[in-house]
């Protein structure tokens, strides 16, 4: 009798690619359950990578934007021989600045101003201008909407027993403290709103620059703040050429802060770097455990096949594939996984939506495919040492 | 002793021991092609063993084998294998499918490992066992005797010189023994060498000739009458 006779050539290899295709297929597809707990353990560990690296792509975004909140980088003062900052010279600051994306920016003038028998310090801006610089000030009540309006700080609202709604009477200190107050000009104003500031403001009037000036005369601005959308290097750049260009101001940048923000990320990154390293090398150890548990189960199936003629190439193709496939489907679970986790981190911590970019997509499913690649390294030494006569043996 | 190229299976001083256990102890037999050899014999006499070697799923660790006159004693694992692919068939009393694979894909594994998957030669194969009607059933919605019958075809789809089958009716009903034993009735017409080992009386004798192994040696060895032509070759122990 003939031994089987077949023609070889492109046909025999598009119809063992059929086969090849049909076997990953069924064996994916009819064990479901061990093939689920192979692709979780790769989806979990995608999860972890898609999800970190969106947050460290994303960070940058909504940590600038949070910090530049926090406060001003760039602080314009008047220079050691000058009374203050005008107008016009706040002017020339803003052409030196032009060209760079200035977030936010306020002048300030400061007065020392009576309010129920107390000192404080009163800063006229323009208000408009501090409610975007000062997004993070927690405003119980409103913000001045026009001329008239004051907030007072958290402190001085305290002191003074005011509240919302409340007119008070701010008057110039004359003289001596204590002494008589009725010579002094006064105003009275309607407090629209209390101020949290967690700083300094807490202490503070903050009122219209014109209601400021309308109180104790014209006068030049004392101090400027810009939030300059930088990294930290530039702005000490940025602030030498402002000091250089307008010789009447000083230029400094907020160093802590500035500094701090490098600092952040740049921890914040090496901590998700350092937890997506771990994740990885316990998926590969989930992924290999779990392979070689398929191994161990599957080894009279693998015998067969060896038994039929399949050499360890040949086994090893096949269960590379199945892993492949394995890794593949785990990295796209991961991907929509990770995008949610990342949401979900963004809602909770910076209250913004994230954005996966397209590239950590696909790095994580290269990433699970090459981790799970990897994790099968262990499972086909396994097979290799599979011995058909051993395993086919009737007990 | 005959040339050792004239048979398909020729074992010369054949030993296979596991540790100091000789599960064959220095069998010679010799296999002219197109007989039906039956192989009896006690539980932990060998015949598994000696299975195992004749298939090249295992090696001797004395003697020498030819098996379709080419010496495969030294041969490494992946010339074995090669061997085993192109020159075997083997059933199996547990019938080994692969659990989540249908019959066709069963029988088409082995075409793929042979030379080239092709279903339609796969099903006629499955028809030629009867069949062809369950083709598309996985292992476990078929019965033992139908499993058996998709393990035969599988063995028998790349049309290998040497059939060996390892209790093939050991699992089975009297009425699936007897389908498989047409089977081999119609393999063994057509000329293919058969080696069945098997505990039934009735079974053995259906094949040319029998030899009875005890203790990994061959104790004993009788032509059945059927096929008296069929000369009384190579026992030694
Ligand atoms: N891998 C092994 N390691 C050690 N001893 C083994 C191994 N395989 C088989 N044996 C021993 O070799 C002897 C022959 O075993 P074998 O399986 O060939 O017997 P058998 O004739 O097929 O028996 P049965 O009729 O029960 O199938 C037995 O004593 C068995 O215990
Ligand atoms: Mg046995």
């Amino acid at each position: 009798m003939a031994a089987r006779n077949v023609t070889s050539g492109d046909n025999h290899q598009v119809a063992n690619h059929t086969m090849a295709r049909r076997m990953v297929l069924a064996s994916l597809t009819r064990r479901r359950s061990r093939v689920l707990i192979a692709v979780a353990a790769v989806a979990i560990g995608a999860t972890a990578l898609g999800g970190l690296a969106t947050i460290a792509a994303d960070i940058p975004r909504h940590l600038s934007r949070e910090l530049r909140e926090v406060g001003a980088n760039l602080v314009v003062s008047p220079a050691g021989d000058q009374p203050g900052l005008a107008d016009t010279t706040l002017q020339q600051v803003d052409q030196a600045l032009a060209g760079r994306q200035v977030v936010a920016q306020a002048a300030f003038r400061y007065q020392t101003v009576r309010l129920a028998n107390q000192s404080y310090l009163a800063a006229g801006a323009d208000l408009n201008q501090v409610q975007q610089a000062k997004g993070y000030w927690a405003v119980q009540g409103e913000w001045p909407a026009g001329p008239g309006q004051v907030l007072l700080g958290t402190d001085v609202a305290a002191w003074a027993g005011a509240e919302v709604g409340q007119n008070v009477t701010v008057s110039l200190p004359v003289g001596q403290e204590g002494a008589a107050d009725e010579a002094a000009p006064q105003a009275v104003y309607t407090v629209s709103g209390i101020v949290t500031a967690g700083g300094a403001e807490d202490e503070m009037v903050v009122l219209w620059a014109d209601d400021l000036a309308a109180l104790a005369g014209p006068g030049p601005w004392d101090v400027a703040e810009y939030s300059v959308a930088s990294e930290s290097k530039d702005l000490a750049a940025i602030a030498q050429a402002i000091s250089q260009a307008v010789p009447q101001v000083q230029a400094e940048p907020v160093q802590r802060l500035a500094r701090s923000e490098a600092d952040v990320l740049a921890m914040l990154r090496t901590l998700l770097a350092l937890v997506a390293t771990l994740v990885l090398a316990l998926t590969m150890i989930g992924v290999s455990t779990t392979m070689v548990a398929v191994v161990t189960e599957r080894r009279v199936e693998i015998a067969l096949r060896k038994a039929l003629g399949a050499d360890q190439a040949v086994i090893n193709r096949e269960f590379v594939t199945e892993a492949l496939v394995l890794g593949l489907v785990g990295g796209l679970a991961g991907v929509g996984l990770g995008y949610a986790f990342a949401w979900g981190v963004g809602q909770a911590v910076f209250h913004r939506s994230v954005q996966m970019p397209w590239w950590v997509a696909l790095a994580t499913v290269a990433v699970a495919i090459a981790v799970t690649r990897l994790g099968v390294i262990v499972p086909l030494r396994r097979t290799a040492q599979i011995d058909p006569a051993l395993q086919l043996r009737e007990e | 002793m005959t040339n050792p190229l004239n048979d398909i299976v020729h074992l010369d001083q054949v030993t296979r021991a596991y540790g100091d256990l000789k599960a064959l102890d220095t069998v010679s037999l010799e296999v002219p092609a197109g007989q039906w050899l039956s192989v009896v014999g006690p539980s932990g006499s060998g015949k598994t063993t000696l299975m195992n070697i004749v298939g090249c799923l295992d090696r001797p660790t004395a003697g020498r084998y030819w098996l379709n006159g080419t010496d495969v004693t030294d041969l490494n694992q992946k010339a074995l294998t090669q061997v085993r692919r192109n020159q075997v068939g083997l059933i199996f009393q547990k019938f080994h499918l692969i659990g989540h694979l249908t019959a066709l894909e069963n029988v088409m594994v082995a075409q793929y490992y042979h030379s080239m998957a092709d279903a339609a030669e796969a099903l006629a194969a499955l028809e030629r066992v009867g069949l062809g009607a369950r083709a598309g059933h996985l292992p476990s919605q078929l019965s033992g005797g139908e499993q058996q019958r998709v393990c035969i075809a599988r063995a028998l789809i790349n049309r290998p010189p040497l059939v060996l089958a390892d209790e093939p009716t050991g699992n089975l009903d009297a009425a699936n023994e007897q389908i498989v034993l047409e089977i081999f009735d119609a393999l063994h017409a057509e000329g293919t060498t058969l080696i069945v080992v098997t505990h039934d009386a009735a079974v053995a004798a259906r094949g040319d000739r029998q030899v009875v192994l005890g203790h990994g040696r061959v104790v004993d060895q009788k032509v059945h009458p059927r096929s008296p032509a069929v000369e009384l070759a190579g026992v030694a122990a």
